[in-house]
Protein backbone atom coordinates (compact mmCIF):
# COMPACT_ATOMS: atom_id res chain seq x y z
CA UNK A 1 0.00 0.00 0.00
CA UNK A 2 0.84 3.57 -0.31
CA UNK A 3 2.11 5.84 2.17
CA UNK A 4 -0.41 7.81 3.24
CA UNK A 5 -1.36 11.45 4.84
CA UNK A 6 -3.33 11.87 7.70
CA UNK A 7 -6.59 13.23 5.17
CA UNK A 8 -5.87 9.68 3.67
CA UNK A 9 -5.70 7.80 6.54
CA UNK A 10 -8.72 9.46 8.24
CA UNK A 11 -11.48 9.14 4.74
CA UNK A 12 -9.87 5.38 4.07
CA UNK A 13 -11.41 4.06 7.56
CA UNK A 14 -14.38 6.73 7.22
CA UNK A 15 -15.06 5.09 3.38
CA UNK A 16 -14.27 1.44 3.85
CA UNK A 17 -11.71 1.32 1.19
CA UNK A 18 -8.35 2.88 0.20
CA UNK A 19 -8.64 6.66 -0.81
CA UNK A 20 -7.02 9.17 -2.72
CA UNK A 21 -7.21 13.09 -3.45
CA UNK A 22 -9.95 14.08 -5.82
CA UNK A 23 -11.98 10.87 -4.98
CA UNK A 24 -15.93 11.43 -4.36
CA UNK A 25 -16.51 9.31 -1.54
CA UNK A 26 -19.11 8.02 0.98
CA UNK A 27 -17.87 8.40 4.65
CA UNK A 28 -19.30 7.27 8.13
CA UNK A 29 -19.36 10.03 10.34
CA UNK A 30 -18.41 9.66 13.80
CA UNK A 31 -19.98 12.84 15.52
CA UNK A 32 -22.86 15.34 14.28
CA UNK A 33 -23.32 18.34 16.04
CA UNK A 34 -25.53 21.30 15.32
CA UNK A 35 -26.01 24.59 17.41
CA UNK A 36 -29.38 26.48 18.41
CA UNK A 37 -28.97 28.92 15.22
CA UNK A 38 -28.00 26.14 12.80
CA UNK A 39 -29.99 23.49 14.34
CA UNK A 40 -33.38 24.27 13.82
CA UNK A 41 -32.94 24.34 10.22
CA UNK A 42 -31.74 21.23 10.34
CA UNK A 43 -34.65 20.51 12.34
CA UNK A 44 -37.20 21.79 10.09
CA UNK A 45 -35.38 20.00 7.45
CA UNK A 46 -35.84 17.09 8.56
CA UNK A 47 -39.44 17.72 9.89
CA UNK A 48 -40.34 18.29 6.15
CA UNK A 49 -38.27 15.33 4.83
CA UNK A 50 -41.06 13.47 7.31
CA UNK A 51 -37.11 11.63 8.33
CA UNK A 52 -37.34 13.13 11.75
CA UNK A 53 -35.10 10.23 13.20
CA UNK A 54 -31.46 10.51 13.93
CA UNK A 55 -29.27 7.68 13.45
CA UNK A 56 -27.24 7.30 16.62
CA UNK A 57 -28.32 9.27 19.54
CA UNK A 58 -25.16 8.99 21.50
CA UNK A 59 -23.20 10.36 18.00
CA UNK A 60 -25.22 13.44 17.96
CA UNK A 61 -23.95 16.56 20.05
CA UNK A 62 -26.21 19.64 20.48
CA UNK A 63 -25.09 22.98 22.12
CA UNK A 64 -26.47 26.11 22.56
CA UNK A 65 -24.46 28.85 21.79
CA UNK A 66 -25.80 31.28 19.26
CA UNK A 67 -28.55 32.86 20.62
CA UNK A 68 -27.46 32.22 24.53
CA UNK A 69 -28.86 33.60 26.42
CA UNK A 70 -31.76 34.35 24.12
CA UNK A 71 -32.04 38.35 22.99
CA UNK A 72 -35.62 37.86 21.72
CA UNK A 73 -38.34 36.44 21.59
CA UNK A 74 -37.94 34.33 18.61
CA UNK A 75 -34.48 33.07 19.59
CA UNK A 76 -36.28 31.54 22.48
CA UNK A 77 -39.12 30.02 20.73
CA UNK A 78 -36.09 28.20 17.83
CA UNK A 79 -34.79 27.16 21.24
CA UNK A 80 -37.87 25.40 22.52
CA UNK A 81 -38.44 24.15 19.44
CA UNK A 82 -34.34 22.21 19.70
CA UNK A 83 -35.16 21.39 23.30
CA UNK A 84 -38.23 19.53 22.28
CA UNK A 85 -36.41 17.74 19.19
CA UNK A 86 -33.76 17.23 21.59
CA UNK A 87 -36.45 15.50 24.60
CA UNK A 88 -38.21 12.92 21.60
CA UNK A 89 -35.13 11.73 20.24
CA UNK A 90 -33.22 11.15 23.76
CA UNK A 91 -29.96 13.29 23.14
CA UNK A 92 -27.91 13.01 26.14
CA UNK A 93 -25.11 15.19 24.44
CA UNK A 94 -27.24 18.07 25.01
CA UNK A 95 -25.91 21.56 26.50
CA UNK A 96 -28.24 24.00 27.31
CA UNK A 97 -27.66 28.28 27.33
CA UNK A 98 -25.46 27.66 30.31
CA UNK A 99 -22.41 25.93 28.71
CA UNK A 100 -20.40 26.77 26.27
CA UNK A 101 -19.63 27.32 22.17
CA UNK A 102 -20.22 24.19 20.38
CA UNK A 103 -16.49 23.68 18.82
CA UNK A 104 -14.90 24.26 22.01
CA UNK A 105 -17.47 21.29 23.55
CA UNK A 106 -16.81 19.05 20.47
CA UNK A 107 -12.80 19.79 21.54
CA UNK A 108 -12.99 19.56 25.39
CA UNK A 109 -15.12 16.75 25.16
CA UNK A 110 -15.57 14.24 22.10
CA UNK A 111 -13.28 15.18 19.20
CA UNK A 112 -10.86 12.34 18.99
CA UNK A 113 -7.58 11.76 17.13
CA UNK A 114 -8.68 10.23 13.51
CA UNK A 115 -12.10 11.16 13.45
CA UNK A 116 -14.75 12.43 11.10
CA UNK A 117 -17.19 14.97 12.74
CA UNK A 118 -19.70 17.27 10.63
CA UNK A 119 -21.37 20.01 12.12
CA UNK A 120 -23.59 22.77 11.09
CA UNK A 121 -21.03 25.36 11.27
CA UNK A 122 -18.38 26.69 9.43
CA UNK A 123 -15.69 26.46 12.46
CA UNK A 124 -16.11 22.70 12.94
CA UNK A 125 -12.30 22.99 11.34
CA UNK A 126 -11.57 23.85 15.02
CA UNK A 127 -11.88 20.00 15.80
CA UNK A 128 -8.54 19.66 13.36
CA UNK A 129 -6.56 20.49 16.98
CA UNK A 130 -7.05 17.09 18.17
CA UNK A 131 -6.50 15.53 14.28
CA UNK A 132 -9.69 14.99 13.68
CA UNK A 133 -11.18 15.93 9.78
CA UNK A 134 -13.75 18.57 11.24
CA UNK A 135 -16.03 20.34 8.13
CA UNK A 136 -18.75 22.46 8.61
CA UNK A 137 -22.17 22.04 6.37
CA UNK A 138 -25.29 23.60 6.08
CA UNK A 139 -28.48 22.48 7.40
CA UNK A 140 -29.55 20.27 4.19
CA UNK A 141 -25.99 18.02 4.32
CA UNK A 142 -26.03 18.24 8.23
CA UNK A 143 -29.92 16.88 8.64
CA UNK A 144 -29.03 14.63 6.24
CA UNK A 145 -26.03 13.29 8.15
CA UNK A 146 -28.31 13.21 11.38
CA UNK A 147 -30.46 10.48 9.84
CA UNK A 148 -27.80 8.59 7.89
CA UNK A 149 -24.40 9.01 10.07
CA UNK A 150 -22.68 9.40 6.71
CA UNK A 151 -22.28 11.95 4.20
CA UNK A 152 -20.42 12.59 0.74
CA UNK A 153 -16.86 13.73 0.02
CA UNK A 154 -14.73 14.62 -2.39
CA UNK A 155 -10.98 13.90 -0.95
CA UNK A 156 -9.03 16.91 -0.73
CA UNK A 157 -5.19 17.65 -1.33
CA UNK A 158 -3.24 17.54 1.61
CA UNK A 159 -0.88 20.57 2.02
CA UNK A 160 1.92 20.18 4.85
CA UNK A 161 3.03 22.87 7.52
CA UNK A 162 5.48 22.86 9.47
CA UNK A 163 5.64 24.95 12.70
CA UNK A 164 9.61 25.61 14.25
CA UNK A 165 10.85 26.82 17.32
CA UNK A 166 8.80 28.48 20.32
CA UNK A 167 6.90 31.43 19.86
CA UNK A 168 8.09 34.55 20.37
CA UNK A 169 6.45 36.66 23.32
CA UNK A 170 2.93 37.58 22.51
CA UNK A 171 3.14 35.48 19.67
CA UNK A 172 0.16 32.34 19.74
CA UNK A 173 -2.12 30.35 17.19
CA UNK A 174 -3.62 33.89 15.86
CA UNK A 175 -0.64 34.76 14.59
CA UNK A 176 0.07 31.62 12.81
CA UNK A 177 -3.46 31.56 11.62
CA UNK A 178 -2.98 35.29 9.92
CA UNK A 179 0.64 34.41 8.64
CA UNK A 180 -1.09 31.90 6.68
CA UNK A 181 -4.10 33.68 5.64
CA UNK A 182 -1.46 36.56 4.33
CA UNK A 183 0.62 34.78 2.66
CA UNK A 184 -1.53 31.94 1.00
CA UNK A 185 -4.82 34.41 1.09
CA UNK A 186 -8.33 33.82 1.70
CA UNK A 187 -8.55 31.24 -1.53
CA UNK A 188 -5.87 29.17 -1.61
CA UNK A 189 -6.31 26.18 0.13
CA UNK A 190 -9.66 25.77 -1.65
CA UNK A 191 -10.10 22.22 -2.31
CA UNK A 192 -6.84 21.45 0.14
CA UNK A 193 -6.77 20.00 3.69
CA UNK A 194 -4.21 21.63 5.73
CA UNK A 195 -2.04 19.33 7.99
CA UNK A 196 0.37 21.14 10.52
CA UNK A 197 3.44 18.99 11.92
CA UNK A 198 4.83 20.41 15.43
CA UNK A 199 8.47 20.16 15.67
CA UNK A 200 8.65 20.57 18.79
CA UNK A 201 4.92 19.30 20.42
CA UNK A 202 4.54 20.96 23.69
CA UNK A 203 5.76 24.39 22.04
CA UNK A 204 2.68 24.74 20.70
CA UNK A 205 -0.13 24.33 22.93
CA UNK A 206 -3.83 22.77 22.32
CA UNK A 207 -5.25 26.62 22.58
CA UNK A 208 -3.49 27.90 20.07
CA UNK A 209 -3.67 24.74 17.66
CA UNK A 210 -7.39 25.38 18.29
CA UNK A 211 -7.40 28.40 17.02
CA UNK A 212 -5.45 27.69 14.11
CA UNK A 213 -7.74 25.10 13.30
CA UNK A 214 -10.96 27.21 13.92
CA UNK A 215 -9.76 29.39 11.07
CA UNK A 216 -8.55 27.18 8.52
CA UNK A 217 -12.26 27.68 7.09
CA UNK A 218 -11.00 31.28 7.03
CA UNK A 219 -8.44 29.85 4.28
CA UNK A 220 -10.79 27.86 3.09
CA UNK A 221 -9.49 24.57 3.60
CA UNK A 222 -11.63 21.49 3.84
CA UNK A 223 -10.03 20.88 7.05
CA UNK A 224 -7.18 21.96 8.87
CA UNK A 225 -5.50 19.04 11.49
CA UNK A 226 -2.57 18.89 13.16
CA UNK A 227 -0.78 15.80 13.53
CA UNK A 228 -1.70 13.80 16.72
CA UNK A 229 1.59 14.27 19.40
CA UNK A 230 2.49 14.27 22.70
CA UNK A 231 0.27 17.52 23.31
CA UNK A 232 -2.71 16.25 21.56
CA UNK A 233 -2.28 12.75 24.45
CA UNK A 234 -1.76 15.65 27.42
CA UNK A 235 -4.42 17.40 26.53
CA UNK A 236 -7.56 14.64 26.44
CA UNK A 237 -6.11 13.53 29.15
CA UNK A 238 -5.66 16.49 31.33
CA UNK A 239 -9.49 17.49 30.07
CA UNK A 240 -11.22 13.68 30.09
CA UNK A 241 -8.86 11.22 32.01
CA UNK A 242 -7.92 8.88 28.98
CA UNK A 243 -5.35 9.08 26.80
CA UNK A 244 -6.48 8.66 23.62
CA UNK A 245 -5.42 6.43 20.41
CA UNK A 246 -3.02 8.44 18.33
CA UNK A 247 -3.57 8.08 14.02
CA UNK A 248 -0.34 9.67 12.33
CA UNK A 249 0.48 10.15 8.51
CA UNK A 250 2.96 7.70 7.35
CA UNK A 251 6.85 9.40 7.14
CA UNK A 252 6.83 9.40 3.38
CA UNK A 253 3.54 10.49 2.41
CA UNK A 254 2.65 12.48 -0.61
CA UNK A 255 1.70 16.08 -0.36
CA UNK A 256 1.03 19.01 -2.71
CA UNK A 257 3.54 21.24 -1.36
CA UNK A 258 4.92 22.16 2.09
CA UNK A 259 5.68 26.00 3.76
CA UNK A 260 7.48 26.50 7.26
CA UNK A 261 6.75 28.80 9.56
CA UNK A 262 9.72 29.99 12.35
CA UNK A 263 7.50 30.54 15.29
CA UNK A 264 10.42 32.84 17.11
CA UNK A 265 10.36 35.36 13.91
CA UNK A 266 6.50 35.80 13.98
CA UNK A 267 5.27 39.24 14.69
CA UNK A 268 2.36 40.31 16.29
CA UNK A 269 -0.30 40.08 13.37
CA UNK A 270 -3.99 42.10 12.54
CA UNK A 271 -6.08 41.12 9.97
CA UNK A 272 -7.40 45.15 8.70
CA UNK A 273 -11.46 45.28 7.31
CA UNK A 274 -12.61 44.13 5.64
CA UNK A 275 -10.91 40.71 4.68
CA UNK A 276 -9.63 37.97 7.18
CA UNK A 277 -6.30 37.75 4.74
CA UNK A 278 -5.74 41.25 4.76
CA UNK A 279 -3.12 40.50 7.09
CA UNK A 280 -0.50 43.71 8.51
CA UNK A 281 1.99 43.75 11.64
CA UNK A 282 0.71 45.25 14.19
CA UNK A 283 2.77 48.08 14.34
CA UNK A 284 1.67 49.57 10.57
CA UNK A 285 -1.93 50.00 12.15
CA UNK A 286 -0.42 51.65 15.83
CA UNK A 287 -2.36 54.41 16.89
CA UNK A 288 -5.64 53.77 15.02
CA UNK A 289 -8.13 54.58 17.89
CA UNK A 290 -10.56 51.54 19.27
CA UNK A 291 -14.27 52.09 20.54
CA UNK A 292 -14.89 48.31 21.13
CA UNK A 293 -12.28 45.29 22.16
CA UNK A 294 -13.62 42.15 21.69
CA UNK A 295 -11.89 39.23 23.69
CA UNK A 296 -13.44 35.49 23.07
CA UNK A 297 -15.56 33.33 20.49
CA UNK A 298 -14.81 29.88 19.36
CA UNK A 299 -11.51 31.30 18.02
CA UNK A 300 -9.48 32.83 21.14
CA UNK A 301 -12.30 32.23 24.38
CA UNK A 302 -9.42 29.84 25.98
CA UNK A 303 -7.66 29.85 29.13
CA UNK A 304 -4.34 31.18 27.77
CA UNK A 305 -6.50 34.30 25.68
CA UNK A 306 -7.20 35.56 29.25
CA UNK A 307 -4.05 34.19 31.08
CA UNK A 308 -2.66 37.22 28.52
CA UNK A 309 -5.32 39.48 28.35
CA UNK A 310 -4.82 39.54 32.48
CA UNK A 311 -1.13 39.89 32.13
CA UNK A 312 -1.94 43.02 30.18
CA UNK A 313 -4.31 44.55 31.90
CA UNK A 314 -3.32 43.87 35.58
CA UNK A 315 -3.60 47.47 37.85
CA UNK A 316 -4.91 49.21 34.41
CA UNK A 317 -7.97 50.61 33.20
CA UNK A 318 -9.35 50.17 29.96
CA UNK A 319 -10.19 53.13 27.75
CA UNK A 320 -11.85 51.31 25.29
CA UNK A 321 -14.92 49.37 25.93
CA UNK A 322 -13.86 45.95 26.37
CA UNK A 323 -16.29 42.47 26.44
CA UNK A 324 -14.43 39.22 27.58
CA UNK A 325 -16.45 35.98 26.84
CA UNK A 326 -14.70 32.73 28.32
CA UNK A 327 -15.91 29.93 25.40
CA UNK A 328 -17.19 27.75 27.93
CA UNK A 329 -18.30 27.28 31.24
CA UNK A 330 -14.80 25.07 32.02
CA UNK A 331 -12.76 28.35 30.63
CA UNK A 332 -14.71 30.83 32.35
CA UNK A 333 -14.28 28.47 36.17
CA UNK A 334 -10.34 28.45 35.36
CA UNK A 335 -10.32 31.38 34.08
CA UNK A 336 -12.52 32.52 37.80
CA UNK A 337 -10.30 30.84 40.34
CA UNK A 338 -6.81 31.55 38.62
CA UNK A 339 -7.91 35.35 39.11
CA UNK A 340 -7.88 36.19 35.53
CA UNK A 341 -11.46 37.11 35.77
CA UNK A 342 -11.16 39.31 38.78
CA UNK A 343 -8.71 41.06 36.90
CA UNK A 344 -10.25 41.91 33.62
CA UNK A 345 -13.12 43.13 35.92
CA UNK A 346 -11.24 46.00 37.43
CA UNK A 347 -10.42 46.80 34.39
CA UNK A 348 -13.29 47.54 33.63
CA UNK A 349 -14.51 44.89 31.30
CA UNK A 350 -17.34 43.22 30.56
CA UNK A 351 -17.04 39.40 31.61
CA UNK A 352 -19.96 36.56 30.85
CA UNK A 353 -19.45 33.27 29.41
CA UNK A 354 -20.89 30.68 27.05
CA UNK A 355 -22.29 32.89 24.09
CA UNK A 356 -21.07 33.99 20.22
CA UNK A 357 -23.33 36.89 20.57
CA UNK A 358 -20.80 39.90 19.40
CA UNK A 359 -18.90 37.62 17.16
CA UNK A 360 -21.32 37.34 14.21
CA UNK A 361 -23.35 40.92 15.43
CA UNK A 362 -25.95 38.45 17.00
CA UNK A 363 -26.15 40.70 20.35
CA UNK A 364 -24.23 41.56 23.05
CA UNK A 365 -21.70 44.29 21.89
CA UNK A 366 -23.33 45.03 18.46
CA UNK A 367 -20.31 47.36 16.72
CA UNK A 368 -22.72 50.95 15.79
CA UNK A 369 -21.57 52.81 12.06
CA UNK A 370 -18.34 54.54 12.37
CA UNK A 371 -16.75 52.43 15.35
CA UNK A 372 -13.28 50.88 15.17
CA UNK A 373 -13.41 46.97 16.84
CA UNK A 374 -10.32 44.82 17.87
CA UNK A 375 -11.82 41.92 18.26
CA UNK A 376 -10.15 38.27 18.87
CA UNK A 377 -12.81 36.77 16.53
CA UNK A 378 -12.31 34.81 13.28
CA UNK A 379 -14.48 37.59 10.79
CA UNK A 380 -13.89 41.03 10.02
CA UNK A 381 -16.60 40.25 7.05
CA UNK A 382 -18.74 43.89 5.95
CA UNK A 383 -21.21 44.32 8.84
CA UNK A 384 -19.94 41.01 10.70
CA UNK A 385 -20.16 42.41 14.40
CA UNK A 386 -23.22 44.57 13.24
CA UNK A 387 -23.50 47.85 11.45
CA UNK A 388 -21.97 48.11 7.80
CA UNK A 389 -19.92 51.22 8.47
CA UNK A 390 -17.72 49.51 11.34
CA UNK A 391 -14.49 48.31 10.74
CA UNK A 392 -13.28 45.43 12.67
CA UNK A 393 -9.46 44.66 12.98
CA UNK A 394 -8.71 40.75 14.21
CA UNK A 395 -5.82 39.33 16.48
CA UNK A 396 -4.94 37.74 18.63
CA UNK A 397 -5.54 38.68 22.70
CA UNK A 398 -2.06 40.19 23.54
CA UNK A 399 -2.93 43.07 20.67
CA UNK A 400 -6.70 43.09 21.76
CA UNK A 401 -6.31 43.91 25.59
CA UNK A 402 -2.94 46.27 25.05
CA UNK A 403 -5.52 48.31 22.37
CA UNK A 404 -8.22 47.72 24.84
CA UNK A 405 -5.85 49.39 27.37
CA UNK A 406 -4.40 52.15 25.42
CA UNK A 407 -7.56 52.78 23.51
CA UNK A 408 -5.86 52.66 20.30
CA UNK A 409 -4.37 49.94 18.22
CA UNK A 410 -1.02 48.77 20.12
CA UNK A 411 1.92 46.73 19.83
CA UNK A 412 2.44 44.43 22.58
CA UNK A 413 5.89 44.17 22.34
CA UNK A 414 6.09 48.04 24.14
CA UNK A 415 5.03 46.15 27.64
CA UNK B 1 -30.24 21.79 -17.81
CA UNK B 2 -30.22 25.14 -19.63
CA UNK B 3 -30.42 28.15 -17.86
CA UNK B 4 -30.33 31.39 -19.40
CA UNK B 5 -30.67 35.21 -17.74
CA UNK B 6 -28.83 38.54 -17.61
CA UNK B 7 -25.82 39.07 -15.81
CA UNK B 8 -25.26 41.06 -12.19
CA UNK B 9 -21.45 41.16 -11.31
CA UNK B 10 -19.68 41.19 -8.15
CA UNK B 11 -15.87 41.03 -7.70
CA UNK B 12 -13.73 38.82 -5.09
CA UNK B 13 -14.32 37.32 -1.81
CA UNK B 14 -18.11 37.49 -1.60
CA UNK B 15 -18.82 36.39 1.49
CA UNK B 16 -21.72 34.58 3.85
CA UNK B 17 -22.33 37.80 5.93
CA UNK B 18 -23.40 40.12 2.67
CA UNK B 19 -25.00 37.45 0.98
CA UNK B 20 -26.97 37.43 4.22
CA UNK B 21 -26.19 39.25 7.25
CA UNK B 22 -26.71 37.20 10.53
CA UNK B 23 -29.37 39.13 12.35
CA UNK B 24 -31.88 37.44 9.49
CA UNK B 25 -30.91 33.29 10.30
CA UNK B 26 -33.40 33.32 12.94
CA UNK B 27 -35.47 32.66 9.93
CA UNK B 28 -35.78 30.32 6.74
CA UNK B 29 -38.58 32.30 4.89
CA UNK B 30 -37.21 32.07 1.69
CA UNK B 31 -39.08 35.48 0.39
CA UNK B 32 -38.48 37.13 3.76
CA UNK B 33 -34.51 36.05 3.44
CA UNK B 34 -34.12 37.43 -0.57
CA UNK B 35 -35.35 40.75 0.64
CA UNK B 36 -32.13 40.98 2.23
CA UNK B 37 -30.11 39.21 -0.13
CA UNK B 38 -26.64 40.94 -0.57
CA UNK B 39 -27.92 44.04 1.59
CA UNK B 40 -24.87 44.92 3.03
CA UNK B 41 -23.15 45.83 -0.84
CA UNK B 42 -26.66 46.76 -2.45
CA UNK B 43 -30.07 47.07 -0.47
CA UNK B 44 -31.66 47.38 -4.10
CA UNK B 45 -30.40 44.03 -5.13
CA UNK B 46 -33.73 41.86 -4.92
CA UNK B 47 -35.22 44.43 -7.28
CA UNK B 48 -32.99 44.20 -9.20
CA UNK B 49 -32.69 40.43 -9.32
CA UNK B 50 -36.08 39.76 -9.67
CA UNK B 51 -36.38 39.39 -13.23
CA UNK B 52 -34.30 36.76 -13.10
CA UNK B 53 -30.62 37.50 -13.17
CA UNK B 54 -27.41 34.89 -13.21
CA UNK B 55 -24.26 36.56 -10.74
CA UNK B 56 -20.87 36.34 -12.07
CA UNK B 57 -18.20 36.72 -9.21
CA UNK B 58 -14.39 36.40 -9.22
CA UNK B 59 -12.75 34.39 -6.66
CA UNK B 60 -14.32 32.09 -3.45
CA UNK B 61 -17.71 32.77 -3.54
CA UNK B 62 -19.76 32.67 -0.85
CA UNK B 63 -16.79 32.24 1.74
CA UNK B 64 -17.31 31.98 5.32
CA UNK B 65 -20.57 30.62 7.46
CA UNK B 66 -22.44 27.60 6.96
CA UNK B 67 -25.66 29.36 6.63
CA UNK B 68 -27.79 27.59 4.24
CA UNK B 69 -30.09 31.14 4.17
CA UNK B 70 -26.89 32.32 1.80
CA UNK B 71 -28.39 30.24 -1.01
CA UNK B 72 -32.13 30.46 0.13
CA UNK B 73 -31.76 33.92 -0.03
CA UNK B 74 -29.97 34.26 -3.29
CA UNK B 75 -32.18 31.70 -5.20
CA UNK B 76 -35.61 33.42 -3.51
CA UNK B 77 -34.44 36.91 -4.87
CA UNK B 78 -34.46 35.66 -8.90
CA UNK B 79 -31.26 34.60 -8.96
CA UNK B 80 -31.07 31.31 -11.60
CA UNK B 81 -27.19 30.55 -11.28
CA UNK B 82 -23.78 31.71 -10.28
CA UNK B 83 -20.71 31.33 -12.22
CA UNK B 84 -17.38 32.54 -10.16
CA UNK B 85 -14.18 31.91 -10.77
CA UNK B 86 -14.10 29.77 -7.04
CA UNK B 87 -16.77 29.30 -4.87
CA UNK B 88 -16.24 28.45 -1.22
CA UNK B 89 -17.11 25.00 -0.62
CA UNK B 90 -19.84 25.00 1.60
CA UNK B 91 -21.58 28.01 -0.39
CA UNK B 92 -21.15 25.08 -3.27
CA UNK B 93 -23.10 21.94 -1.38
CA UNK B 94 -26.06 24.89 0.27
CA UNK B 95 -26.67 25.94 -3.73
CA UNK B 96 -27.04 22.66 -4.95
CA UNK B 97 -29.02 21.24 -1.95
CA UNK B 98 -31.44 24.25 -3.16
CA UNK B 99 -31.19 23.59 -6.70
CA UNK B 100 -28.86 27.04 -7.52
CA UNK B 101 -26.36 25.65 -10.44
CA UNK B 102 -23.25 26.76 -9.59
CA UNK B 103 -20.39 26.62 -12.32
CA UNK B 104 -16.53 27.52 -11.87
CA UNK B 105 -14.72 29.32 -15.26
CA UNK B 106 -11.44 30.91 -14.35
CA UNK B 107 -11.75 34.45 -15.76
CA UNK B 108 -15.40 34.35 -15.45
CA UNK B 109 -15.05 38.28 -14.55
CA UNK B 110 -12.78 39.44 -17.57
CA UNK B 111 -14.66 37.47 -19.22
CA UNK B 112 -18.16 38.23 -19.29
CA UNK B 113 -19.37 41.89 -18.28
CA UNK B 114 -22.07 43.44 -16.55
CA UNK B 115 -26.00 43.45 -17.95
CA UNK B 116 -24.74 41.00 -21.79
CA UNK B 117 -27.37 37.61 -21.49
CA UNK B 118 -25.67 34.40 -20.92
CA UNK B 119 -27.23 30.78 -21.57
CA UNK B 120 -25.40 28.25 -19.57
CA UNK B 121 -25.48 24.20 -19.90
CA UNK B 122 -25.22 23.20 -16.12
CA UNK B 123 -23.69 20.09 -16.71
CA UNK B 124 -21.11 20.38 -19.53
CA UNK B 125 -20.39 24.26 -17.65
CA UNK B 126 -20.52 25.73 -21.31
CA UNK B 127 -21.48 29.32 -20.85
CA UNK B 128 -22.88 31.23 -24.02
CA UNK B 129 -21.78 35.16 -24.43
CA UNK B 130 -22.43 36.49 -27.66
CA UNK B 131 -20.82 34.74 -29.74
CA UNK B 132 -18.51 33.04 -27.32
CA UNK B 133 -18.40 29.83 -25.63
CA UNK B 134 -16.66 29.87 -22.56
CA UNK B 135 -15.68 26.24 -21.05
CA UNK B 136 -16.94 26.54 -17.15
CA UNK B 137 -16.66 23.47 -14.64
CA UNK B 138 -20.12 21.82 -14.92
CA UNK B 139 -21.86 20.09 -11.76
CA UNK B 140 -21.29 16.12 -12.63
CA UNK B 141 -21.61 12.89 -10.70
CA UNK B 142 -22.95 13.02 -7.13
CA UNK B 143 -23.64 16.71 -7.04
CA UNK B 144 -25.73 16.19 -10.27
CA UNK B 145 -28.20 13.58 -8.98
CA UNK B 146 -28.06 15.75 -5.72
CA UNK B 147 -29.35 18.91 -7.79
CA UNK B 148 -31.47 17.57 -10.35
CA UNK B 149 -33.83 15.40 -7.44
CA UNK B 150 -34.23 19.18 -6.00
CA UNK B 151 -31.65 18.36 -2.98
CA UNK B 152 -30.03 15.93 -1.02
CA UNK B 153 -33.26 15.45 1.03
CA UNK B 154 -35.06 14.61 -1.85
CA UNK B 155 -32.28 12.24 -3.01
CA UNK B 156 -32.25 10.40 -0.04
CA UNK B 157 -35.75 10.33 0.09
CA UNK B 158 -35.32 8.57 -4.19
CA UNK B 159 -32.70 6.24 -3.05
CA UNK B 160 -35.21 5.02 -0.16
CA UNK B 161 -37.97 4.51 -2.61
CA UNK B 162 -35.78 2.58 -4.68
CA UNK B 163 -33.79 0.55 -2.01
Amino acid sequence: MSPKTLTEKILSRAAGKDVSPGDVIEAKVDIVAFHDLTGYHVIEVMEKAEMLKVFDKNKIVIAFDHLAPPPDVRSAEIQGYIRKFVRSQGIPNFYDINYGILHEVLIEQYANPGQVILAADSHTTTSGAVGAFAQGMGASDIAAAVITGKTWLVVPQPFKVILEGKPAKWITGKDVALKLLGDFKADYFNGMSIEVFVKDSLSFPMDYRATVSNMGIEMNADALMFIPDQETKRYIKEMRGYEPEIITPDNNAKYVDEYTIQLDKLEPLVAAPHSVDNVKVVNELEGTPVDQVYIGSCTNGRLSDFEIAAKIMKGKRVKSRCIAIPASYKMFKEALEKGYIQTLVDAGCIVTYGTCGPCLGGHFGIAGPGENIVSTSSRNFKGRMGSNDAKVYLSGPAVAAISAIEGKITDPRVI
Amino acid sequence: MIVEGSVIKFGDKIDTDIIIPARYLKYTDPQYLAQHAMEPLDPEFYKKASKGVIIVAGKVFGMGSSREQAAIALKAAGVKAIIAESFARIFYRNAINNGLPVITLPNATKEINEGVIVKINVETGEVFVGDKVLKGKGITGMALEILKAGGIMEYLKSIQRVN
